[in-house]
């Protein structure tokens, strides 16, 4: 049996953000993850959603220190990955409904990912 | 549920003996394809660095002028990239896995390639006779 | 007003895979609140991908798990043939197929095992584990390796497995269907098993879906989310349904692993029947430049591969969420209510595999 999987990018702005999410929401889709890129010196981010196997998904760009709205009060389980992201990249996420303040991902330099971390190697190799 | 049922279980695993191997007294059970290390040819070797570039470890160093072909063996991750990047035939795949150790040393082979040499070519007017 | 401690569990415990980290808020013996932590096995591995040159992090994005290896790495090389715009030919998409169904019996035998073992069943995690050790075989004779496979790369597929081989694959498939019917019969038909998962951690079909889980997690409550009927690799000219129970709880869990262990027997019988003759992979030429989300169906869910390349050797991204980290709040959802003791075998009926979760 085979369905037509088919993924679609709209690029939303940071104001939108809410209404979209509850847009979609209202609409059935599920959450699927919310994921961070660095390019140049700002930050992409993905929300993606998916329903009977049509992926969506939104494009947020951001500067570094941006605060960014959470989607946590629409869909419960996203805390997991602002969280992530915020630990990671560094990102101000407000109004998570569990924020963990920096301890879910426990790293020995702190935003390891973001775009101002110290030294220009994004891997220290031995 | 019939009767006897635990006392048959029991007399059939004393019969059958323990299900697993005695690793290592008994080797371990290999197949043609296992990967288990690579192993050098150093007569073979024409010192391309197809190996070393492949390597998604760079698990492998070569100095062309010294002639000096390293492998670190903590690091090689046997994968076998090297052995099917290798033009000349010069590694090998082995079954058997390395026994652990107890300090970290780079393995160094020398290599001993010597290309062949060529038949001297002879002067135009000297073979163009008869 | 009954007194509220809070006892860790993890990162190490007996019954966990890989390390996670749970605070318990307990009232006497029942869990009333979880707070998760993870970290204790992040190694960076998507920053790498500035490092490792795209063929090369194949190898890689195998080893992000164990487990579930060869997905990964189908994962993966789809993502970037999909960017690249190359065909894989039908023998490799076939290939491809049989080692990630026999990836799927490897895993939910390896999860049954530790089920087992939460339970404090030792006999049926031994014997499922015996049962495993021949597809762990068969994936030995067939690849090289064990538990990281190495034969996936961009194109297709890197080696071939004989006919004869396939004939004495389709033949021993019988007697393995035999022996994990007796397995299962024990894991789902047993009083005492029952008694144990009955009822532990009930999660509804609506709350599952809006907490965004995945695979058979959500599957037992109800939710028909499948990805394998999107028909990536050989999936679409393969008959197969997915298993879907109602109940939610543990027990419902446990029947759709275990069912899919036959779902998985017969794709590979399927697979073996129809397989194609033809080239193994194409060339690959040129460089990665676009973007794509893969995503392909884990022995735990949906896995989503997030690939972006600029035109160089090297990609620019690589963002990978694995299906335990989507599984992640329904855990918090499902801890509150269950007693102290029975914690271990909640958490493991997720089937966490941390290390995929902490890339």
């Amino acid at each position: 049996m085979r369905v037509n999987e088919e993924q679609t990018t709209i690029s939303v702005a940071l104001e939108d953000l809410t209404r979209e999410v509850e847009r979609l929401h209202a609409d059935g889709y599920r959450l699927v993850q919310i994921g961070c890129t660095d390019i140049g010196g700002s930050y992409e981010i993905n929300y993606s959603f998916d329903k009977d196997y049509r992926f969506r998904n939104l494009r947020l760009t951001v500067g570094p220190e941006t605060e960014v709205p959470s989607i946590s009060g629409t869909y419960w389980g996203a805390f997991v990955y602002e969280n992530e992201m915020h630990d990671l990249f560094g990102i101000p996420v407000t109004g998570i409904n569990i924020d963990f303040k920096g301890t879910f991902i426990r790293s020995a330099e702190k935003y390891p990912f973001s775009v101002t971390r110290r030294g220009g190697d994004p891997c220290r190799n031995a | 549920m019939g009767l006897f049922e635990m006392t048959k279980t029991v007399l059939r695993n004393l019969a059958g003996g323990p299900a697993t191997r005695r690793y290592p007294a008994v080797p371990a059970r290999t197949s043609p394809l296992t990967r288990g290390h690579v192993v050098f040819n150093p007569a073979a070797c024409r010192s391309c660095g197809l190996c070393s570039r492949r390597c998604p470890c760079e698990a492998i160093r070569i100095e062309k002028e010294a002639k000096i072909w390293e492998i670190d063996r903590l690091r090689c991750a046997a994968c076998g990239d090297c052995v099917e990047g290798c033009p000349f035939g010069g590694l090998t795949m082995e079954q058997t896995y390395l026994p652990p150790v107890v300090e970290h040393t780079v393995e160094r082979h020398t290599i001993t390639y010597v290309k062949p040499e060529k038949p001297a070519k002879k002067p135009a007017d000297e073979s163009a006779g008869a | 007003m009954p007194e509220r401690i809070v006892v860790p569990f993890g990162p190490q415990h007996p019954v966990l895979p890989e390390p996670i980290h749970l605070d318990l808020v307990l009232e006497d013996e029942t869990v009333v609140e979880a707070v998760p932590s993870i970290g204790y096995i992040h190694r960076g591995l998507e920053q790498l991908v500035q490092k490792r040159e795209f063929p090369e992090y194949v190898y890689v994005a195998e080893r992000i798990c164990g487990i579930c290896s060869f997905m990964h790495a189908l994962c993966y090389c789809q993502g970037v043939e999909h960017i690249m715009g190359i065909e894989v030919p039908d023998r490799a998409r076939y290939l491809r197929t049989i080692w990630s169904e026999c990836s799927r019996l490897h895993s939910h035998l390896l999860w049954l095992g530790l089920f087992a073992d939460a339970m404090g069943f030792e006999n049926l995690f031994m014997r499922s584990w015996q049962l495993r050790e021949s597809v762990l075989d068969v994936l030995e004779d067939t690849t090289g390796g064990r538990v990281i496979q190495g034969t996936c790369k961009i194109g297709g597929v890197r080696r071939d497995i004989e006919p004869e081989k396939l004939g004495e694959m389709h033949r021993a498939l019988d007697s393995f269907e035999e022996k994990c019917r007796d397995l299962t019969d024990v894991f789902l038909n047993d009083e005492t098993v029952k008694y144990r998962l009955r009822g532990l951690g009930v999660v509804g079909k609506d709350a599952a879906y809006a907490l965004g889980a995945v695979g058979p997690t959500v599957r037992a409550s109800g939710v028909r989310v499948d990805l394998r009927e999107t028909g990536y690799a050989a999936y679409g000219d393969l008959d197969f349904r997915p298993v879907v129970e109602t109940t939610g709880d543990c027990y419902a869990r446990c029947a759709v692993r275990a069912g899919e262990l036959f779902t998985s027997i017969d794709l590979i019988r399927q697979a073996i029947d129809a397989m194609p003759d033809g080239p193994l992979d194409v060339k690959v030429k040129g460089m990665p430049d676009g973007e794509y989300f893969s995503r392909v169906e884990q022995p735990r869910g949906e896995v989503v591969h997030y690939l972006r390349g600029n035109g160089t050797k090297h990609l620019v991204r690589s963002r990978i969420r694995t299906p335990t980290l989507a599984n992640i709040p329904m855990l918090v959802k499902m801890l509150p209510g269950a007693q102290l003791a029975d914690v271990p075998v909640v958490v493991l009926s997720i089937d966490p595999c941390i290390s995929c979760t902490e890339r």
